[in-house]
């Protein structure tokens, strides 16, 4: 089952910038949650903060508390216990080149010593088809290196090797900007399958996936979360001015 | 699943069509701008092209030509022990210019021995340096070791033949050497006496020598893996060490290879240092300790003194077999990095 994830008073640096201001929310398992915004707003540091990420850059800080179900990620786990249990798709496509297809999508798996064969190769095919990439692929999985697909089987296959690890939280940035709309559309199917189990976090510039995918919605302006309530409410009647503006598109 | 109906909300439909006024407004209709004259007025620069690649052309076959000229060299000058020796030459120990009896096999061996021991203790250490460097070190003591590292290259091969000759040896002779056949003296590798030069103290310095260049070569090429392939193996869970393996030295194994082969070519011809410490003795070693011989070592120790055209061309002749050795290890190393690489290709995303 997913957990639920709570935010409180999180703020996030790069070096002396104040990327992050004061965040604070609650996202609850089993659903999905949208976050939309802006570029350069801070949504791809949130959702890094949330697994632990951001810190992997030498210049950057977070402070705050983030609870993941009972444990609070910063105090009471490692990095590398909480990455076991977020799984991530990132903004650009990152597979790895020097391995092949099926070895991309168990690296998650190999990397902690699992072994067993036979799951192996049936993670390899449910994962690929959760993320709609296996009848592109199956007759190749061993042959084909990771970097010698398109960029948007790039994408998928990443999104494949998060989910094959059965992470309790997933953490989706803007896992279909580089898509077209049939592939798009088997990721928000994925989602909605996906989020009977896991708490899922997506961000997005796409109003309409937000609206299609999440029953949560927070909006991000200028390194702070100027709203968070349920989409429907969002996307028809929001509370804050600079949220109706950004979705209707008369921002900035 | 995604069937469900969206709900009535103010995301406002795509706009498609872009209205007249703003496909003109920008510039007027007629007049093109100044830049696009000027790119327009630029031809199509073929012949610069065409002179540029035959330019490069040319640059390229220097090579070749330089390789040819060389070996031709080495052949013409050395036919007289071509001649007399024939393939044996190679295969054969025996070095006494006074009888007239030559054979390069004693060098041959000094030299793949003692470079291959170079490596086996260089490379290992290397790495550590370039992993360091790169994953591991606090940045501000970054800028500092790798001056240190690129320092170490540029230090002269003779002065770390003195340095070898003064604290080489003796840490060689009397705290190395007694240590190694106490603890190592199972596997027969450390026999018989040991005066602290041989073959052991040439790989040690030859190690030292190539170390900087594979290291610093080592940590350029890690340090071109693009952060992104070590965010993925961290997101999944890997430890330090796990992204190292999987995210830095998986990616960048090609260009390791190639930093070794460099080094690898670098000992192979190291002269000076070798010769003060190996023990120059034209014999195939039983023991690590025991005194050999290379083959660049032997050309600048005999060569001033060769007298007869027999010894000249003996000598010239070793030049080639050294010349030879290179080119076979080459060809094995590309053969490596070909087998590692089949399958999957050395592109980064
Ligand atoms: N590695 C970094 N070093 C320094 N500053 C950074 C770094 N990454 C992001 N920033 C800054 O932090 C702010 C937030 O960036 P972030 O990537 O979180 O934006 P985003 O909302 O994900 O934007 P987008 O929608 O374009 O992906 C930006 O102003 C950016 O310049
Ligand atoms: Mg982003």
């Amino acid at each position: 089952m997913g957990v639920d994830i709570l935010v409180e008073s999180l703020n996030a640096w790069y070096g002396t910038t104040h990327t992050l201001q004061d965040i604070n929310l609650r996202i609850p398992a089993n659903h999905a949650t949208a976050l939309i915004g802006p570029s350069g707003c801070g949504k791809s540091t949130f959702v890094r903060c949330l697994n632990r990420m951001h810190e992997t850059n030498p210049d950057a800080r977070a402070t705050g508390m983030v609870r993941m179900g009972e444990i609070d990620i910063y105090k009471d786990a490692s990095p590398v216990e909480i990455r076991r249990r977020v799984g991530m798709v990132f903004q650009r496509p990152n597979p790895f080149p020097t391995m092949s297809i099926y070895d991309n999508v168990i690296s998650g798996l190999k990397l902690n010593g699992f072994r067993n064969r036979r799951i192996l190769d049936e993670t390899v095919e449910r994962s690929l088809k959760q993320a709609a990439l296996w009848e592109e692929v199956k007759d190749d999985l061993k042959k084909k290196s990771g970097a010698s697909l398109s960029g948007g089987q790039q994408q998928r296959l990443c999104i494949a090797r998060a989910v094959a690890v059965d992470p309790e939280v997933l953490l989706m940035d803007e896992p279909a900007s580089a898509l077209d709309p049939v592939s798009t559309s088997k990721i928000e199917d994925l989602i909605f399958h996906l989020k009977a189990q896991y708490t899922i976090v997506i961000v997005t510039h796409n109003m309409q996936q937000a609206a299609r995918v999440a029953e949560n919605t927070g909006f991000f302006l200028s390194g702070k979360m100027v709203e968070f309530d349920s989409t429907h409410k969002i996307f028809t009647n929001p509370r804050d001015k600079r949220t109706e503006d950004y979705i209707t598109g008369r921002f900035g | 699943m995604t069937s469900e109906p969206t709900p009535q909300t103010l995301i406002p439909a795509p706009q498609l069509q872009i209205s007249p006024e703003k496909l003109t407004s920008a510039r007027s209709e007629s007049e093109p701008s100044a830049v696009r004259l000027f790119l327009n007025s630029r031809g199509s620069s073929g012949l610069a092209d065409q002179g540029f690649a035959a330019l490069m052309l040319l640059c390229a076959c220097s090579i070749f030509a330089i390789v040819g000229f060389i070996f031709v060299i080495l052949v013409l000058r050395s036919r007289l022990s071509l001649a007399q020796f024939g393939s044996h030459f190679f295969t054969h120990t025996g070095w006494d210019p006074v009888s007239g009896d030559f054979g390069a096999f004693p060098f041959i061996y000094g030299t793949l021995v003692s470079s291959l021991l170079a490596l086996l203790i260089a490379v290992p250490l290397a790495l550590g340096v370039a992993i360091f460097i790169t994953e591991l070190c606090p940045r501000r003591l970054k800028a500092p070791i790798s001056f240190l590292t690129e320092l170490l290259a540029a230090i002269p091969s003779v002065v770390y033949g003195l340095w070898a000759v003064f604290v080489l040896v003796p840490i060689m002779r009397d705290q190395l050497g007694p240590f190694l056949v106490k603890y190592l003296g199972w596997t027969h590798l450390f026999e018989g006496a040991n005066f602290g030069v041989g073959l052991l103290t040439a790989s040690i310095i030859l190690a030292i020598m190539i170390l900087p260049i594979i290291s610093s070569l080592t940590r350029d090429i890690m340090q071109a893996v693009p952060n992104s392939q070590r965010e993925a193996v961290l997101a999944l869970g890997a430890t330090r060490w796990e992204m190292i393996r999987i995210g830095v030295l998986r990616n960048s194994r090609i260009g390791i290879v190639g930093a070794v082969m460099l080094g690898l070519g670098r000992a192979l011809g190291e002269t000076m240092a070798v010769t003060m410490v190996i023990g120059n003795h034209p014999e195939v070693p039983h023991s690590l300790f025991a005194p050999g011989y290379t083959l660049a070592s032997v050309i600048a120790n005999e060569f001033s003194e060769a007298t007869g055209d027999l010894y000249l061309s003996a000598l010239i002749e070793i030049g080639l077999a050294l010349f030879l050795v290179t080119i076979v290890v080459n060809a094995i190393a590309r053969l490596m990095v070909w087998a590692v690489t089949r399958g999957a290709p050395a592109r980064i995303s």
